[in-house]
């Protein structure tokens, strides 16, 4: 379990996350939505310590994350898979040395050892005979899946998603989502999801909460989001189109 | 009247100057601070020996054997340039022609060879160095690493320091030895000097501490151009404009300290 508490963090005296406070549950695909530049970012890499909050509390479970030193937080950081916006795939490496990279890293498994769990962690994101490629070569999609293969290469016990689906296709934004959850319920993992697309929200969204201009407005699943008051939320959840129709055929 | 009027005038001045004097130094020093913090991180203790040894495996080949080439080029042509002004500015019956060939081994050992080639590599490793880390800092990698538990200085910085800081000696020698060589073949192909005195001119007085005293200045210098150029490509922040800048204060700050270290180690190790 993650939970923040009084979340505070500004850039140039421009306030960008204020006073959030969420708790963000194991074994659920948790969502936080928003419009682009609502600070969805910031709250995601202000929780892993990638940005130092101004003020407030980040608990991994029962330890407080924000406090402890650049060593200690190395260590939590370990059972943390994290997948960025841009993959952030290693371009120097092939798709099999990126997988593997965290377990030369802290494992002592041996090459075979590795090289199966690499392929095991491949084939779990449907990724097939592309071992040799590079970064380069891949496409946008492909790339998702193998950040998400090298992010739950070493049985993370918190996957962070920072727009997964963010400049894919439908098909395959859909695929991400469902690999995510599929991932999520099976390992028992605490998820976090940073996404403006309301398929996603309605594909995979069990704990949702609604960030605008840094203030959580609001915090519910996906069967609420629709009966919801507040105008924010509204605003933002009706200028999809399929959201338009949802309610419509309901 | 005039002389409150300058007064006036040069109070003007300072109050200009001195707000961006103070900002100059506020700024010096914060870079100065995140330079060893930096340096801290980039010296604790690494996360895995083995990955840490294929890595720097990797950056000899990357940086020390792919400047081989351009090292000895440029080695040849300055040896024979030297050699050429040298004999040019001693044509006079006085001085004995082997002198050519000493103040070319001698140029070449004290000041070409550790100096001039750092310059040349200060370009070519630290524009590198730079881009590489810049770009990896804007698209998350080190990002990326950081959330993996590893030490992103220290996993991207000490293999590039250690292999510079080893490989840049070998350069240099391989530099003094093709600078003697360039100089000793165009001189006696265009018959400035014959062969014989040139040969006895490398030998004549040889100094073996002036080798000492290079590797020296070369060490210092590979840790200049790896350090600055790392540490301006890893505190990039914005795009790939910010690279290409991060890239050419690589190259400057790398020059400008290299020479200012240059004068410095020189004064300490031949006083």
């Amino acid at each position: 379990m993650i939970t923040v508490k009084n979340l505070y963090k500004s850039f140039n005296g421009r306030e960008v996350l204020s006073d959030v406070s969420v708790t963000f549950e194991p074994g659920k695909t948790n969502l936080i939505i928003g419009r682009s530049g609502s600070g969805k970012t910031v709250l995601l890499k202000s929780i892993v310590g990638l940005l130092e909050p101004d003020g407030g509390e980040v608990w991994f479970n029962d330890i407080l994350f924000n406090r402890l030193d650049f060593r200690e937080k190395r260590e939590i950081r370990k059972q943390i898979g994290m997948l960025f916006q841009g993959s952030a795939l290693f371009d120097s490496m092939t798709v099999e040395q990126n997988v593997r990279f965290p377990l030369d890293m802290f494992t002592n498994m041996t090459l075979k050892e590795k090289k199966q769990r690499v392929s095991f962690c491949l084939d779990r994101v449907n990724i097939h005979n592309a071992e040799k490629l590079t970064p380069a070569e891949l496409s946008g999609g492909m790339k998702k899946r193998v950040a998400i293969a090298r992010a739950i290469s070493l049985n993370p016990r918190y996957l962070l998603c920072d727009e997964p689906n963010s400049g894919l296709d439908p098909m395959t934004a859909t695929l991400i989502d469902s690999l995510i959850k599929e991932i999520t319920e099976e390992y028992c993992i605490t998820t976090i999801v940073n996404t403006h697309d309301m398929n996603s929200v309605m594909e995979i969204g069990e704990k949702i909460v609604f960030i605008s201009d840094g203030v959580k407005c609001w915090e519910g699943n996906k069967n609420e989001i629709l009966k919801s008051d507040c105008r924010l939320l509204n605003e933002f959840v009706f200028a999809n189109v399929l959201a338009k129709q949802l309610i419509e055929n309901k | 009247m005039e002389f409150v009027g300058a007064g006036l005038r040069f109070n003007r001045q300072i109050l200009v100057i001195l707000p961006a004097l103070r900002i100059f130094m506020f700024r010096f020093l914060i870079n100065l601070g995140n330079y060893v913090i930096l340096l801290g991180k980039v010296f604790s203790k690494p996360e895995k020996a083995s990955v840490y040894y294929h890595q720097t495996m990797k950056e000899f080949v990357f940086l020390g054997l792919n400047s081989i080439g351009i090292t000895a080029i440029i080695s040849f042509f300055m040896g024979a340039a030297i050699t050429l002004q040298t004999a040019y500015n001693t044509e006079n019956p006085i001085y004995p022609a082997y002198l050519i060939g000493l103040g070319c081994r001698d140029s070449i050992i004290l000041e070409f060879s550790s100096t001039i080639v750092a310059l040349i590599l200060a370009g070519k490793v630290g524009s590198n160095i730079a881009s590489e880390i810049g770009t990896m800092r804007v698209t998350e990698q080190i990002d990326a690493l950081e959330m993996m538990g590893v030490n992103s200085a220290s996993y991207l910085i000490l293999p590039k320091m250690i292999a510079t800081l080893v490989f840049n000696p070998f350069l240099t020698l391989m530099s003094i030895i093709i600078g003697i060589v360039g100089g000793w073949f165009v001189s006696t192909r265009l018959g400035v000097i014959t062969s014989e005195q040139f040969i006895y001119g490398i030998q004549y007085a040889f100094i073996p501490y002036y080798i000492t005293y290079s590797l020296i200045k070369t060490v210092v210098f590979a840790f200049i151009i790896t350090s600055i150029s790392s540490y301006q490509g890893y505190f990039v922040k914005g795009g790939s404009l910010e690279v290409g800048q991060a890239s050419t204060k690589a190259v400057v700050f790398s020059s400008v300290f290299i020479l200012l270290f240059n004068v410095i180690l020189t004064q300490l190790l031949l006083s």
